[in-house]
């Protein structure tokens, strides 16, 4: 893969990476160990469960799969003492158009992840758990499987962990090639040998009825290497890194029009989107400008360069902290969550894509259709007949076939799917044709003649 | 438990299971001491690994050794996209679609690829696996892997290949010839 190892630009804050992109670092245990790696299991076995999860909740860590649900709450929904055997399923299903953090963790730290892991056992009374891995990371699973063993070996995993008496295991699973599986129920019923299809809500979390029936927690692969940076710094240090209900460092993956494409660890609010692209990745190629951003992986609704927001911010001449509302350029918006949620899209799973003003914006959408008309499961009737019509549309306004309805006709199929299935692919699918059209009106009536 | 007839020419892959595939089996089994379903995707991945693909019997075999029906196994084949039925060529080339790889040129990319080794770039793959006619190599276009940074990228086997251009097709082609 790509070597990383160049200097962290002044606006990143390299934790997740602290070790992992620095000259001579290798995935062994021997290297981990020497770079501090284990001691926070260590620690985590002479703390209370409860305070571990009160660490984690106290962090303000959010999920970094995509959904961004507070990890500490969904944490809180287990309940050690029910009786019941629970799982930890770590979600390493990268499959979200425009993401690519996991990869390197999975490929250059193994061990980071595997001690997130061991301490969310701990917290969550877990004694199985599963590295849910897609199959297009064969050398991943390779890797992650060799850690394993390597862990077993030294007592980091298996019948008496550290001699605490506490028992864990895990195991890799690798996916077969359907991005639906990055679903957390999905994913479960994959685990279970099933056709991968997503679980009717409610119950709405794993926590629930999860693996077998059991209580489980599903975690995103950066969600639980930032476990053990918690432990590591103190939730203290780890939430002032990021912003209020968004704490700690976010794996920023830039693709697209920019000159320096790639992933930068960033404190949570720590760019805003112009700085994020003109500065962090080097702007955009020579004599272009910009046209369009999707900021937090394709199923996030598009921002249309130029555009501004009306925000809430907290009033600098305020002592309580009264909100005021604010007009914010794009380029301006706080890449956080909040932040790029009251601006109507999302921080996603991180992965920002970048275009510039050469980019027909029906043939990006048509590429996304294309891409979510393939992944959909086929479960709910207006997921998987919409996202064909959808692709079908758009293909053939492509093609100079349009007609004058189709932009109504587009929006009214997308206005249909959302919120009509049982997983979030609904959604998923049907954003980036909503905010495609309302955002660029003019290519798609063009168009349609 | 009864057994569908086998429908595939050719030798049953059930017929010619090694011992070290039977030992991964037994070893993946193991990792799932809750339900022995949970092993079909692993086992599917090993016996996949192992003949090329899938057929009939392998999925008859599979079942039996999970003590499930055929038809639980077969619905896992013929939903996952990495699962196949027919041999593939000697090395299968994925080269990514999605937008930033879009955006990089892996639409002119696949069809140089499919070009340089004489396969019909208008095939369809969703109808079998395009393959050249030496069986040398597979092309196929697939979905977002997940390395946007470096696109556009091509998996070629379990290996790969980033910032891909025009150039490098002659050296991927070689480095996978044999």
């Amino acid at each position: 893969m790509k070597s990383l190892l160049l200097p962290p630009h002044a606006k990143e804050r390299r934790v997740i990476f602290q070790n992992a992109w620095t000259q001579g670092y290798t995935p062994d245990i021997e290297c981990y160990e020497k770079h501090g790696g284990y001691a926070e299991l260590k620690k985590a076995l002479g703390m209370k469960p409860e305070e571990i999860i009160d660490e984690v909740k106290k962090a303000n860590l959010r999920g970094r799969g995509g959904a961004g649900f507070p990890c500490g709450v969904k944490w809180g929904f287990i309940k050690r003492d029910d009786g019941k055997p629970h799982y930890l399923v770590c979600n390493g299903d990268e499959s979200e158009p425009g993401t690519f953090k996991d990869r390197y963790i999975l490929h250059d730290d193994p061990h980071q992840l595997i001690e997130g892991m061991a301490i969310a056992a701990y917290a969550l009374n877990v004694h199985l758990a599963y590295i849910y891995i897609r199959c297009e990371f064969p050398k991943a699973a390779e890797i992650m499987t060799k850690a394993l063993q390597e862990a077993r070996a030294k007592g980091y995993l298996g019948k008496n962990i550290l001699g605490s008496g506490f028992e864990i295991d895990m195991h890799v699973h690798q996916g077969a090639a359907a991005y639906i599986c990055g679903e957390e129920t999905s994913m479960i019923e994959s685990l279970e040998g099933k056709r991968p299809y997503p679980r009717i809500k409610p119950p709405y979390f794993p926590a629930v009825l999860g693996l077998y029936m059991s209580p489980t927690i599903v975690n995103n692969v950066e969600t639980l290497c930032h476990i053990k940076q918690i432990l590591k710094i103190g939730s203290d240090e780890y939430s002032k890194m990021g912003t209020p209900g968004d704490g700690g460092t976010r794996v920023m993956c830039v693709s697209g029009d920019v000159v320096r494409p790639g992933p930068y660890e960033i404190p949570a609010g720590g760019v805003t989107l112009g700085e994020l692209i003109f500065d962090v990745c080097g702007g955009l190629k020579p004599g272009r400008t910009l046209k369009a951003v999707i900021p937090g992986g394709s199923s996030a609704k598009l921002l249309r360069a130029g555009e501004s927001f009306k925000t809430k911010v907290k009033n600098p001449n305020s002592p309580d902290g009264e909100l005021i509302d604010k007009e914010v350029p794009l380029l301006d918006l706080v890449m956080d969550a909040a932040t790029l949620a009251a601006a109507g899209t999302m921080i996603g799973s991180g992965g920002v894509m970048v275009m510039d003003d050469t980019r027909n914006m029906l043939w990006a959408l048509n590429n996304l259709n294309q891409f979510y008309a393939h992944e959909s499961c086929g479960q709910c009737t207006p997921c998987r007949e919409g996202s064909l019509w959808m692709n079908k549309m758009t293909t053939r306004m492509l093609g100079g076939e349009g007609i004058p309805q189709d932009p109504a006709t587009l929006k009214n199929v997308a206005d249909n799917i959302a919120g009509r299935t049982v997983c979030a692919f609904g959604e998923a699918c049907s954003w980036p044709v909503q905010s495609f059209l309302a955002k660029f009106p003019e290519e798609f009536a063009v168009r349609a003649k | 438990m009864e057994h569908h007839p086998v429908s595939s020419s050719g030798p049953r892959q059930a017929d010619q299971i090694p011992a070290d595939l039977l030992a991964k089996i037994d070893e993946a089994v193991t990792h799932y001491p809750v339900s022995k379903r949970s092993a079909s995707l692993p086992l599917l991945h090993l016996w996949q690994n192992h003949f090329g693909f899938i057929d009939d019997s392998g999925v008859n075999w599979i079942a039996q050794r999970l003590e499930l029906e055929p038809i639980n196994i077969l619905e896992l084949v013929t939903f996952y996209p990495w699962f196949r039925q027919e041999a593939p060529g000697k090395a299968i080339i994925r080269i990514c679609r999605t937008l930033s790889c879009a955006m990089a040129g892996s639409y002119e990319l696949r069809e140089k690829f499919c070009n340089a080794v004489g396969v019909d770039p208008s095939t369809d793959h969703h109808h079998g696996l395009p393959t050249s006619a030496d069986g040398k190599y597979s092309i196929e276009f697939v979905e977002c892997l997940a390395s946007c940074g470096s696109a556009p990228v091509c998996l070629v086997n379990d290996d790969l290949h980033e910032d891909v251009t025009e150039a490098d097709i002659p050296k991927i082609l070689t480095q996978y010839a044999s």
